[in-house]
């Protein structure tokens, strides 16, 4: 039964590098659509996409990291811990387009930043939270207690020891954290439907309230709503996603395995 | 005579799991000597050692009452300087636990968290306490590699030097051999007679025979409570408590 | 001995403190403006057409029934494939696999997980609707069918990854006792390690079912989108709309403060208690065990 599960794996992925390569040159790495999105490259994709990751990172990243150090450094269990962590498993239970409804609701319209980079990663960084958070604190967690006892024992502050010990130790897990979260939001596309994507927009966008084409939501357009679409740039399009998407996991899989292998403890 | 470094003064202490740790302990640590303390398990004797450094401060305390005081100064009194507190009391612990750094990394730690940047200070910290830990000659041309390839013996005394890199005036130390061989541990006690004029120490042994060896003063604890207090010859010539006595001829343990 | 410079801390202790309360504050704000923009809708629509079975908002008609039957056949469908796929998978992973090759599938499971929905929607679209199309003679390949199918395989990372780790989980010592009194492999997993990590197998389900009902790309590519109410069990081959697919197609359209644009607020608000009903309900059976929170979010 289990090979029933994998070998699809390979089917899949198989299946669309080998329809995908023949689209992929460097024009359409790095080229602008053209003939209605039916010719030319996908590079404001590209770029959207890469700029969405790094505005979610911006937020999601200093927003989970701290919660995880005050869930694992700061607090024992009680009540506002339970309340906490409920909260953060709400938050990784709603479904991904009812954020793109909030999205939409409080930044596009309320906030008024309108179909933007901005909105989006916001978006995107609240849904990201919950992953990051539990993965940070479980990194945290992991690191000896007794490194703290002596750092404290040598006159540290709570602070000095979470910077200079217990941090530096958790990083590559919390690293490893980030980036398969960040992976996720690479690849989401029901939050960024009408927070920043835009369909036909052949320029790169200047501003973080510009809107943008994205790679996951490019896909979908051109794979449903365009008549007449050339089969070889859907693949294309299919094809780069998948790889900006596993080329994050394959370098969180190695971080994990390097600091596994470089552990002082 | 005030060469009472420390003095404990009807301390009681008592965790939230309902262990009662110490009752009306009242008891003094002489200056630039060796002071043991020992006794059965569970007699409260690091909780006694944790109190010195506020180290208890970390744990589960519901109860407290009582002073003690450090040249004077009662360490418990909430306005105390925690932080100056813990570099002037040092800790070796039981079990070696080193940083995950290097090992000079390791012995300029507590400078460097007191703010100490200048890099001929910390070079100079670093030589002079692995001498005086007498772990200098063994790591003098490896003092960047990391601190975990150093064998138990050489760890527990990186962590002896650490703590006098901070130079302070008490060192407290909890059954620091425990888990080395037989010459790491001399090692240690021939460093522990050395330091003792320059510092205050109180130790924890980790068996009879190593209060036995080294003790200056000596303190025995039972279930939380100070049973016999006397220099080391004499409570182990002739102790005056029979429950002393009976401890040390091994009729319990 | 002067007073301590913890004061210096205070900074980054309260930057520190705020981030952790972040988390319910996140939650609430969603939970509000969800409600703030869906209650209205109840205030213009009275709620007979509410649970009429007709959705088509052009012409004034906002029957949510037919969205939510969609929802569930979709996911039912999603959950008999993914139950006995998944289920399978983890024990295999969990009990019969030799350690070199857990190293090996567990990655691939991980790599299954990160696949976007959209990708896997694309090839709903172009490679399984056509196929399933010719194999059984259907008018259109875009059916809750096709939909279940990528669903559950959209399931199954989730799945294999809780339920692995609660049969991990299980003492030794139980699976030694079993072989002991003569059981062989599969009777012991049958009765005892089963059963032993029977709460954690059910929170994974159960956290699949979560996946399945909140998933939303996959669906709108390949369900054909027809909101139809279930009458019969035809319709698993026809085409339905679900929930999340609603929302996703029509918000970009509707009319600020309108109707529709309530309404739909108002799916996000079942959508958005459902999904918690689910995921509270498995986490409470979570914590009594202690698992690693991580495994949750897979």
């Amino acid at each position: 039964m289990t090979f029933l599960t994998v070998t699809p794996i390979f089917l899949v992925v198989g299946y669309i590098i080998w329809q995908g390569i023949p689209a992929i040159s460097w024009e359409f790495l790095s080229g602008f659509p053209s003939d209605g999105m039916k010719d030319g490259g996908i590079l404001p994709a590209i770029i959207g996409t890469f700029y969405l990751t790094i505005g979610t990172g911006i937020f999601a990243v200093p927003l989970g990291v701290g919660a995880a150090i005050y869930l694992s450094e700061y607090t024992q269990e009680n009540s506002l811990t339970r309340l906490i962590r409920i909260a953060i498993i709400n938050l990784a239970g709603i479904p991904s387009v009812v954020y793109g409804l909030f999205g939409f609701g409080l930044f596009v319209l309320f906030l008024n930043f309108g179909t933007s980079i901005l909105a989006g990663s916001l978006t995107l960084a609240i849904m990201t939270l919950p992953v990051i958070i539990t993965t940070a604190e479980e990194a945290l967690r992991s690191v000896p207690q007794a490194f703290r006892i002596v750092s404290v024992s040598l006159g540290g502050t709570k602070w000095q020891t979470i910077r200079r010990v217990v941090l530096p130790q958790a990083l590559p897990g919390i690293i490893t954290g980030v980036i398969l979260g960040l992976e996720r939001a690479a690849g989401e596309t029901a939050p960024i439907l009408f927070t920043v994507a835009a369909f036909f927009l052949p320029r790169l966008p200047s501003s973080p309230f510009d809107a943008t084409m994205a790679l996951p939501y490019h896909l979908f357009v051109i794979s449903t709503q365009v008549p007449g679409m050339p089969i070889k740039i859907q693949f294309g399009t299919a094809l780069v996603l998948l790889v900006f998407v596993l080329s994050m996991n394959l370098i969180a899989t190695i971080i994990r395995y390097r600091a596994r292998a470089r552990r002082q403890w | 005579m005030d060469n009472n470094k420390i003095l404990v003064d009807n301390v009681s202490l008592q965790y939230s799991d309902g262990t009662e740790s110490l009752r009306n302990v009242s008891m003094p640590i002489i200056a630039n000597c060796i002071n043991v303390i020992f006794g059965p398990s569970g007699g409260g004797k690091s909780s006694l050692l944790r109190l010195f450094n506020r180290l208890n401060d970390l744990a589960d305390v519901i109860h407290i009452e009582g002073k003690v005081l450090l040249d004077g100064e009662d360490i418990l009194d909430p306005s105390c300087n925690v932080i100056e507190l813990r570099r002037k009391v040092g800790m070796v612990f039981a079990r070696p636990v080193v940083l995950p750094m290097s090992i000079r990394e390791n012995i300029t730690y507590g400078l460097e968290l007191a703010g100490e940047k200048r890099s001929s200070r910390l070079e100079e910290s670093v030589e002079r306490s692995l001498i005086q830990a007498a772990l200098w000659d063994e790591v003098e041309d490896r003092l960047n590699d990391p601190a975990i390839t150093l064998s138990g013996g050489q760890q527990q005394r990186l962590c002896l030097a650490r703590v006098l890199a901070n130079e302070p005036e008490v060192i407290l130390l909890d059954e620091p051999t425990s888990g080395l061989d037989p010459i790491s541990t001399l090692k240690v006690e021939d460093s522990l007679q050395h330091l003792k004029k320059e510092y205050t120490i109180v130790l924890v042994p980790h068996s009879i025979q190593q209060a036995g060896r080294i003790a200056d003063q000596c303190a025995f604890f039972l279930q939380g409570k100070l049973i016999e207090h006397a220099p080391g010859y004499v409570i182990f010539t002739n102790p005056q408590n029979e429950r002393t006595r009976d401890y040390i001829e091994g009729r319990y343990g | 001995m002067k007073k301590s410079p913890l004061s210096q801390e205070f900074i980054i202790n309260t930057i520190i403190k705020s981030s952790g309360y972040s988390a319910i504050f996140f939650v609430g704000i969603i939970f509000y403006f969800l409600i703030s923009q869906g209650l209205p809708a109840l205030k213009m629509i009275d709620l007979t057409s509410l649970t009429s079975t007709r959705w088509y908002p052009i012409e004034g008609y906002f029957g949510i029934l037919p969205l939510i039957s969609g929802s569930i056949i979709v996911t039912v469908g999603a959950t008999l494939i993914a139950v006995p796929f998944g289920i399978g998978t983890a024990l295999f992973i969990a009990e019969i696999a030799p350690r070199w090759a857990r190293e090996f599938l567990k990655p691939f499971v991980e790599i299954l997980a990160g696949l976007p929905s959209v990708v896997l929607g694309f090839l709903g679209i172009v490679v399984l609707s056509p196929l399933l199309r010719n194999m059984l003679n259907l008018p259109t390949g875009l059916s809750a069918f096709t939909g279940s199918l990528l669903l559950g395989a959209i399931a199954i990372p989730t799945i294999v990854s809780v339920a692995e780790d609660a049969l991990d989980a299980v003492p030794k010592e139980y699976r030694d006792a079993a072989l002991a009194l003569g059981a062989t492999k599969w009777q012991t997993i049958w009765t005892v390690t089963l059963p032993a990590a029977r709460s954690g197998v059910l929170t994974a389900i159960m956290l699949g079912i979560a996946r399945s009902i909140g998933e939303t790309m996959t669906v709108m590519m390949v369900t054909g989108n027809a909101p139809v109410l279930a009458n019969n069990l035809s319709v698993f081959f026809s085409p339905v709309r679900t929930m999340t697919a609603t929302i996703a197609a029509e918000m970009g359209e509707v009319a600020y403060g309108s109707a529709h644009y309530h309404v739909l607020f108002l799916v996000g608000i079942v959508l958005f208690v459902i999904s918690l009903i689910v995921n509270i309900t498995a986490s409470a059976v979570v914590f009594t065990q202690t698992k690693r929170s991580e495994k949750l979010l897979s």
